[in-house]
């Protein structure tokens, strides 16, 4: 070995380099095992599902499938949509207006999985009358939000719009 | 203590072939001649018992995977073809899926023999965690196996564990997407699980291979928790005396085994998994297999969703740290009056645990649920390490031969 100097010698150069070279390979060698797990092409073409909502007489759920999961597409009553809108906000455990969460008071479209640990819960029971989830018990009011139990959130709502006044489309 | 090998072939190719591959001297030293303590009881027999589960669960797996099909359309329907049509399919199923459950029995006992006689302690504590680690691979391994059938319980029991990701901060969704390879469980989930399925019993042969290494670097630990002072009075070689005595273990957990399977081959089982699975209904109640309830009743005790899975994996990391949280440096509980007590104590904590993770979480099953929730870790956290300072425990026996003449205890340490 030579005297050690303070100047970095080529040889240094080179073992940073050949190090630095063989972790970025490596790295770049395994990004395509751990990016095949992600969802496919195909899987992510399936994007948006069409409904007649004019057949969903007052007080009924529908549930639809879109992307592999339930939505709910609630048409509420005069005396749910009252409910959903007389909240004090600073009552809810994810605070959100009505009105903030559908685009006409009469429709109330989420994502029916609890977002707990995404069962799906039950339709016109719990104590707010909106959904219960029976997995672990969190109780869902008639907007859709968390009111009791595990659940973090309020129920999702996906993208949607209506198309006409009977259609809509969601995704 | 397995130490070079004296371990001389009697054949010349013997010799020939040991001077290239020392491979018959490791297998003498390690199960012919091995020492082991001559005090050993029959709560000693289940490693053996779980090594040849694991080669059963290997065998039927194998032979399940020639004729399952890891597709959503047709895997439940294929688990029926074994059941009704594949020659033995209806008995190679019943033994794999009761398999797992008698697996998991046996290592749930071999965890509480560890546990009762002290064997995390030093110098083990690399054995002990390697056992924990095999332990989390057969957690998972079980858990996707039990995705394979695709009936709703597969269905409904993937759905909400791959959910608990859900709660990791900012990356959750990512993660948990990542790991369905969709926006729910579907497909891409079953088939990566199959995959899965097959490969982790490999990578678990592997760990035990340096689970059973570790423990012939340090040796067997015994009823009397001393170390092996003189080879010739405190123990015996491992054949004929282990290896006679782990048989008849094996035989004795191959009738209640085989009970299962040819008398009540469903009763440890979900009959909702004889349904089909369905995205679009959840069953009324979840429940997982009988194995995962005491973590289930734990995740549910906690009333958030992130606090609910840090809970349920800490009370596996609670056995990592073990060996660190009992400062008693008496090893066996049989020279410790107290701990014996808490010892039961805490068995029973965990059993009520799994009794309430089974009920619905209604009521005073939920409260009860947070009081043993709370008393596994304070038995972790705050009894072990006071206990080891305030208890006094027996007088422990100077070797293992003491402890085998003399009944154990009383005898005066001598220098
Ligand atoms: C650590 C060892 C193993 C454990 C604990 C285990 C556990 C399980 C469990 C709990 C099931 C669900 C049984 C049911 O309810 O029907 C299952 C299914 C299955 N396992 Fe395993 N397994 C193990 C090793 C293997 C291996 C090595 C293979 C080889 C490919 C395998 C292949 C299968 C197949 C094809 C199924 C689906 C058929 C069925 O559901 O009966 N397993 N496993
Ligand atoms: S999944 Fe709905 S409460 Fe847990």
């Amino acid at each position: 070995m030579a005297t050690s100097t303070a100047e970095p010698t080529r040889r240094d150069m080179l073992y940073i380099a050949t190090g630095a070279a063989t972790a970025v390979a490596t790295g770049a060698a395994i990004w395509p095992f751990i990016a095949q797990m992600n969802p496919d092409a195909s899987t992510l073409a399936l994007s948006s599902t069409e409904l007649d909502i004019g057949a969903i007489p007052e007080g009924q759920i529908v549930t639809v499938k879109w992307r592999g999961k339930p939505v709910f597409v609630r048409h509420r009553t005069k005396k749910e949509i009252e409910e959903a809108e007389n909240v004090q906000l600073s009552q809810l455990p994810d605070p959100q207006a009505d009105s903030a969460r559908v685009k006409k008071p009469e429709w109330l479209v989420v994502i029916g999985i609890c977002t707990h640990l995404g069962c799906i819960p039950l339709g016109h029971q719990g104590a707010y009358d909106g959904w219960f989830c029976p997995c672990h018990g969190s109780v869902y009011d008639t907007s859709g939000r968390i009111r009791q139990g595990p659940a973090p959130r309020n129920l999702d709502v996906p993208d949607y719009a209506f198309l006409t006044d009977t259609k809509i489309k969601i995704g | 203590m397995s130490g070079p090998s004296t371990y001389v072939p009697k054949s010349a190719i013997g010799r020939w072939f040991e001077s290239r591959l020392p491979v018959m001297g490791l297998m003498h030293s390690s199960f012919v001649v091995y020492p082991t303590p001559k005090n050993l009881n029959y709560w000693w027999t289940f490693g053996a018992i779980l090594s040849f589960m694991l080669v059963a669960q290997i065998v039927t797996g194998v032979v399940l995977a020639m004729h399952y099909t890891p597709n959503t359309g047709l895997a439940f329907d294929s688990v029926e073809h074994i059941m009704r049509d594949v020659n033995w399919g209806w008995m190679i199923r019943y033994l794999h899926s009761n398999g797992a459950s008698m697996f998991f029995l046996a290592v749930y006992i071999h965890i509480a023999r560890g546990m009762y006689y002290g064997s995390y302690k030093a110098p083990r504590e690399i054995l002990w965690i390697l056992g924990v680690v095999i332990f989390l691979l057969m957690m998972a391994t079980a858990f996707m196996g039990y995705v394979l059938p695709w009936g709703q319980m597969s269905f409904w029991g993937a759905t909400v564990i791959t959910n608990l990701f859900t709660a990791i901060p900012f990356v959750g969704d990512a993660i948990t997407t990542w790991l369905w390879g969709g926006y729910s469980v579907d497909n891409p989930t079953l088939n990566r699980f199959f995959s899965l399925h097959y490969l982790l019993p490999f990578m678990i042969v592997g760990v035990v291979g340096l689970h059973v290494w570790a423990l012939h670097v340090v040796g067997q630990n015994n009823p009397a928790g001393v170390d092996i002072k003189d080879v010739e009075k405190d123990s015996v070689p491992f054949t004929p005396h282990a290896t006679m005595k782990d048989s008849v273990g094996i035989a004795l957990f191959l009738m209640l085994y085989c009970w299962f399977v040819f008398f009540v081959p469903n009763y440890l089982g979900d009959p909702d998994n004889y349904i089909v699975a369905n995205p679009m209904l959840t069953p009324p109640h979840i429940v997982p297999e009988w194995y995962f309830l005491p973590f289930y009743a734990i995740l549910r005790a906690i009333p958030s969703k992130l606090g609910g899975v840090i809970f349920m994996f800490g009370a596996i990391v609670m056995l990592v740290l073990l060996p660190w949280l009992d400062t008693s440096r008496v090893r066996s509980a049989v020279y410790r009056p107290v701990f014996k007590i808490l010892f039961w104590v805490f068995i029973a904590c965990v059993v009520g645990l799994g009794y309430l993770g089974s009920q619905p979480p209604e009521g005073g099953a939920v409260l009860a649920a947070r009081i043993l929730t709370a008393y596994y870790f304070i038995h972790f956290l705050v009894l072990l390490p006071l206990l080891g300072l305030f208890e006094t425990p027996k007088p422990v026996p100077a070797s293992i031969a003491d402890a085998v003449l003399h009944g154990g205890a009383a005898e005066p340490a001598k220098a």
